[in-house]
């Protein structure tokens, strides 16, 4: 590309309505919110959130929490965080989430109105990418503070000076880093995956197959994975055996920054496909 | 940019089977009505102009923009289709609202222009009621208030007055006639040939995908020729204005009204036809009170054109 062709080009690209775009996502954003956030359908995906929350609610009345079983319960907390809602929750609440805002409105066969606006189908695309995302972080980092200060609670002064004091702040900063990253990487894949077919769900299945063998597979291919940058940010080691150490073991470690780098890498090459896919998407709902 | 919907050449394919074939228009603005049998491809046309399906040949543009520049395009067009589905969960007000606030317009704005439309679909009392409880006719208005909020210059309705009761409909169609008037495209699909009559400039005949027949409704009926015109003549003695008209060669048919006070000519010329009808009036040999084209109308036309069955005869 010349010098002439590339300052025309971003002569182009300054001159387009980005101040409307914007304003057609908050809106886009705030109408996705309203409707798929606080609704009905939505509520197993809450109970899929603040399962792990009730179980640690009773283990705090039930249990007794000596000093020393500290150490245990921050090991059960990594493994919730881990194995149940990177591998479950969050797998499958983003599954729910994000297969709807497309798919769902084609099934409903109320997509015609978004793609019938003003609005340019990236800019439907992304505002209702960013509604998932939104509903899915609050969800499930609602649910990730509420079991991280439920399980610390029953410690009293041990446990605060553990949060405030200790490692515990940075840990439920991971934690949170963990699920903000599962939250849109799994969200960018199932919207893709929405898009591409009638019934997203057993494409889903094989992606939580490639997600479960992933750390066995050659070192390239362990790229294309959301778990395996997740695995690397987790503070605290599972020490899972058999089976479960697929899904905790780490073949290829790497820092936590490449980490996070290469899953908005990921995120941002699914959601460029996506908005190719979006453009040419056609309404023909006799077919869904 | 230009004041015209154009198709160059445009055809659809739903995989093997074809939508529409090699369709070109240019449309003027004013009231066009598409009309065809069920499945003839009026709503494939529709989608193509606004971007819900892709050509796989051929280009459309409409005033200047293609259905690619959606943010400018769907700023001028407001389309009202045919599916009968509703986001979840909205009122009438909400489902007005949302699709102008996506516009990008003030909030403030927004009301007032939603407060318009749905006054002038007269669904004020019901529109903050859920439109899950609504009749058809009432969410047929709503998808109307809708398609017309943000003032478009092009309105495209899929069969808008399906669902209507008799004092609906004569309100939609007043407002169509409005907005034909006031410079507006407003392209229609309907089946019902008596009010495509009424209210149209133009129709478009469309069957199996093939275009058949584009332009105002004398003008197509005057290009069909293999089926002669058919001349209404209320007069006192019918039998002998037959007898006399027939001594023409233009004229093939004559059949008597039922009531025996009038006579149906057909003649494949029209304008000689109506020069002999002055004669023999003058003549005073009949008396003449009433003469009306029979078959100068959209029934007609289809009839003609597409057949009772939908397929071209």
């Amino acid at each position: 590309m010349t010098q002439t062709q590339f300052a025309g080009r971003a002569r182009k690209l300054a001159q387009q309505p980005w101040g409307l775009w914007w304003v057609q996502a908050q809106r886009l954003t705030r109408i996705e919110l309203r409707r798929n956030l606080f609704s009905w359908k939505a509520a197993w995906i809450y109970c899929l959130a603040f399962i792990p929350t009730v179980i640690i609610s009773i283990h705090m009345l039930v249990d007794k929490h000596p000093p020393f079983a500290m150490s245990e319960d921050t090991n059960i907390l990594a493994g919730i965080v881990q194995l149940y809602y990177i591998r479950l929750g969050v797998f499958f609440g983003t599954l729910g989430i994000f297969s709807r805002l497309i798919r769902g409105e084609m099934i409903e066969r109320s997509l015609h109105f978004y793609l019938l606006s003003p609005v340019r189908r990236e800019v439907l695309l992304l505002g209702k990418f960013a509604a998932g995302s939104i509903s899915a972080v609050f969800l499930f980092g609602s649910a990730i503070i509420a079991d991280f200060a439920l399980m610390y609670a029953s410690f009293g002064a041990a446990g605060s000076d553990y949060i405030f004091h200790g490692a515990g702040m940075a840990q439920l900063e991971a934690y949170l880093l963990i699920v903000v990253l599962a939250c849109l990487g799994y969200g960018a894949v199932f919207l893709l995956l929405s898009m591409m077919f009638r019934n997203p769900t057993p494409a889903a299945m094989l992606v939580l197959g490639w997600e479960t063998i992933n750390p066995v597979l050659p070192s390239l291919l362990q790229k294309i994975s959301v778990a395996s940058y997740l695995r690397n940010l987790m503070p605290v080691t599972v020490g899972a055996e058999g089976i479960f150490a697929l899904l905790t073991v780490e073949t290829e470690p790497i820092s936590g920054w490449a980490a996070t780098a290469g899953l908005l890498v990921l995120i941002a090459v699914v959601l460029t496909y996506s908005c190719y896919r979006i453009r040419t998407l056609e309404i023909r709902y006799s077919t869904e | 940019m230009n004041d015209r919907i154009i198709f160059e050449d445009v055809s659809k394919f739903y995989g093997e089977v074809l939508g529409v074939n090699r369709i070109s228009l240019s449309i003027p603005p004013g009231i066009t009505t598409l009309v065809g049998p069920n499945g003839s491809g009026k709503t494939t046309i529709m989608n193509l102009m606004t971007g819900l399906v892709q050509p796989s040949n051929g280009h459309i543009s409409v005033l200047g923009l293609t259905p690619a520049d959606q943010t400018e395009l769907f700023s001028i067009v407001g389309y009202c289709t045919q599916f009968d589905f509703f986001p979840r969960g909205l009122t009438g007000w909400q489902f007005v609202l949302d699709g102008l606030m996506l516009h990008g317009m003030e909030e403030a704005m927004a009301d007032d222009f939603a407060s318009q439309a749905i006054e002038r679909v007269q669904l004020g009392d019901a529109a903050g009621r859920k439109i899950a409880g609504y009749s058809k006719g009432m969410r047929q208005k709503i998808r109307l208030a809708q398609a017309i909020a943000h003032h478009p210059r092009v309105l495209v309705l899929d069969e808008p007055l399906n669902g209507l009761d008799p004092m609906a409909r004569a309100e939609s169609i007043a407002l169509f006639e409005e907005l034909g008037r006031q410079g507006m495209h407003v392209l229609i699909s309907s089946h019902i040939l008596d009010e495509v009559d009424r209210i149209s400039d133009r129709v478009i005949l469309i069957t199996g995908g093939y275009l058949i027949a584009e332009g105002n409704i004398h003008q197509v009926r005057q290009e069909v020729h293999e089926k002669p015109m058919q001349v209404l003549i209320r007069c006192d003695r019918p039998e002998v204005l037959a007898a006399k008209m027939f001594s023409i060669n233009h004229c093939v048919e004559a059949r008597l009204h039922a009531d025996g006070k009038g006579v149906f000519l057909r003649t494949a010329d029209i304008d000689q036809f109506y020069s002999m009808l002055n004669g023999i009036a003058v003549e005073g040999l009949v008396k003449i009170d009433a003469v009306a084209p029979a078959d100068d109308d959209a029934n007609a036309i289809y009839q003609y054109l597409i057949g009772t069955d939908g397929s071209p005869s």
